[in-house]
């Protein structure tokens, strides 16, 4: 054996090493969720699976006639409405917002550009559990507190700067001469971007779109303290409800786990592309 | 009027407008509150002024300074560990050609997760009892179930490992893009004149790739407190406060204590914490942008 096909075999053993620590924890939830209770339990392990189920998927979905363990099941269908509610409304908001200002930022000039733009992105980097505490206080005050109206507005400035982030890289890679001729035509800068730039960033605004997506469908922090009941609970706040204090339902979470994640895989799959390049141009060549 | 509506600022209104409802005023309302001796339980305290109270208590409180040592400890490790592996990821998927892009693929699985799932999955796989590892080890005749959760220091290892699996692969991404990107003539010619592959490494890589770290790093920084979550799902803060972060530590002190005054002079010293990191990050990103002489 020559040395580069030893050391294409020493690259090909890293990888897949490192696949596997990518993967398994991941399959490993997903498996769990179809086993039986005694399956996961058993000692010495069964590694091979000897019956599948979807008991717990029934339960979730149907309601069962009881949870294992004799708890009541999870109302996981008003939680699952409540996140694509949540989810869709504030990023089509969000969107809509965060275009308006990428595209500012990518075509206007202005005083102190840079310094708002970082003012921007630094409201981002508050931890979420520390907006939380005076947002809480505030919505008690007025009273949107658990409400699907009170977490979507949080949900919207918490994707607005991401999504300026982005848009402004796509935008800055449509030459600006697209414009300007428009504009010399009479366009208005609105019109100019409405029939020119738009249309030919669609496709990075949708990923701008589904990223927001994600994140909302993703977050915790903040709904966990500002959702109190079946009436805003997301899914992602709802796993907790398969915990107490010294038990868990671990094939119950399981299940709720798959739940979330396949919407999260299938979207990420689609943008994968556009997110790596947005991030990359809106920061280098900013 | 018309003049406006062609600027600039007719457009970013509508983001002031959010920002300032959600982030601005209630900022306002927690710089407030860090002043008063506000409990959930007693509402009226909300307009009771005590001046720096707070904050005095905050300096002589040991465990939240060992909470803030923690995080801070913490992230350095973790950020600087997801940078390395990220890293070391890139330069390996960057070497194949064969499947290139179903590698790359694979490689953001991790991306996909919400923070509370890399909790869960974390959790059930370090669980002493009925965890992936433990009935791995016990295969190889580890009998003892080891207390991954439970030993306050496995536990700090534990939350470390959820957290880098979590995260290494933005890094991971950006710097592969930035890999992609690099022009091939300066390495050709460097291989010509005789440096070795560290040399080269050293000398025209990383240097390029400086600016991606940068904004992965940045990136990263804007969202280190997704470690609430993960630890919050993990472990609670326990055993005995022991993997505490600062952002559990606020949690509990305003929502399960129900001192929110309390809680909001943490939650503004975290809030620097946070910002500190970004912009440091940020801060570099443009020197390195500088020095490259990208636009």
């Amino acid at each position: 054996m020559t040395k580069k096909q030893i050391n294409n075999i020493l690259i090909w053993v890293c990888a897949i090493f490192l696949i596997l620590l990518i993967m398994t924890p991941g399959l490993w939830v997903v498996l769990t969720a179809f086993r039986p209770q005694v399956d996961i339990m058993a000692k010495p392990a069964v590694w091979i699976p000897r019956n599948l189920s979807f008991n717990q998927f029934e339960t979730m979905l149907f309601g069962g006639s009881e949870g294992s363990m004799g708890r009541s099941p999870v109302p996981v269908l008003s939680y699952l409405r409540n996140s694509l509610i949540i989810s869709i409304v504030s990023t089509s908001i969000a969107v809509f917002i965060g275009t308006l200002g990428g595209y500012a930022f990518a075509r206007h000039e202005f005083k102190g550009k840079n310094s708002y733009f970082f003012l921007i992105m630094l409201t981002r980097a508050i931890p979420g559990i520390s907006l939380s505490l005076p947002i809480f206080i505030l919505f008690s005050k007025i009273g949107i507190i658990d409400t699907h109206f009170g977490i979507i507005i949080v949900f919207v400035a918490l994707n607005v700067p991401f999504t300026i982030w982005l848009t402004d890289g796509f935008f800055r890679q449509i030459p600006r001469a697209m414009s300007e001729v428009a504009m010399t035509d009479g366009c208005t800068r609105l019109q100019a971007f409405w029939h020119i730039e738009l249309p030919l960033s669609k496709s990075g605004i949708a990923s701008a779109g589904i990223f927001a997506f994600l994140i909302s469908w993703n977050e915790f922090a903040l709904v966990s303290n500002l959702a109190r009941s079946t009436d805003s609970k997301t899914l992602t706040v709802g796993l907790m409800d398969f915990t107490s204090q010294f038990t868990i339902n671990w094939p119950g979470m399981c299940a709720l786990a798959v739940f979330i994640i396949i919407p999260a895989l299938i979207l990420t799959f689609m943008v994968q592309k556009h997110l790596v390049s947005g991030l990359t141009f809106g920061g280098v060549k900013g | 009027m018309k003049k406006f509506l062609n600027g600039p600022w007719v457009l970013i209104l509508p983001t002031i407008i959010v920002l300032t409802c959600v982030v601005f005023l209630p900022l306002l309302i927690s710089l407030w509150t860090s002043f008063t001796p506000f409990k959930l339980t007693k509402p009226d305290t909300l307009y009771r002024f005590i001046g720096f109270r707070n904050y005095e208590r905050l300096i002589g409180d040991y465990d939240f300074w060992v909470a803030f040592g923690r995080t801070v400890l913490f992230l350095t490790i973790a950020l600087n560990l997801e940078l390395v592996f990220g890293l070391g990821i890139a330069l390996l998927i960057n070497k194949i050609t064969y499947a290139q892009k179903t590698l790359r693929t694979l490689m953001m699985f991790p991306m996909m997760f919400s923070p509370i799932l890399v909790g869960f999955q974390w959790k059930y796989i370090f669980n002493d009892n009925i965890g992936l590892l433990n009935n791995f080890l016990r295969e190889f005749g580890v009998i003892n179930p080891i207390p991954w959760l439970v030993d306050a220091t496995l536990a700090n290892f534990s939350i470390m490992a959820a957290e880098i699996w979590s995260s290494t692969s933005v890094f991971a991404i950006l710097l592969l893009a930035g890999l992609m990107g690099i022009p091939k003539d300066p390495i050709e010619a460097a291989k010509v004149d005789g440096c070795n592959s560290w040399q080269v490494f050293k000398n025209i890589t990383l240097p390029f790739l400086m600016p991606f770290i940068f904004i992965a790093m940045t990136i990263r920084s804007l969202d280190v407190a997704r470690a609430y979550d993960i630890v919050q799902m993990m472990t609670g803060g326990g055993p005995a406060k022991r993997t505490e972060l600062l952002w559990t530590l606020i949690s509990r002190t305003g929502y399960v204590d129900a001192k929110m005054g309390m809680a909001n002079a943490m939650s503004y010293i975290s809030i620097f914490l946070s910002i500190a990191f970004t912009f440091f990050f940020f801060y570099k990103l443009m020197e390195a942008r500088k020095i490259l002489s990208y636009d």
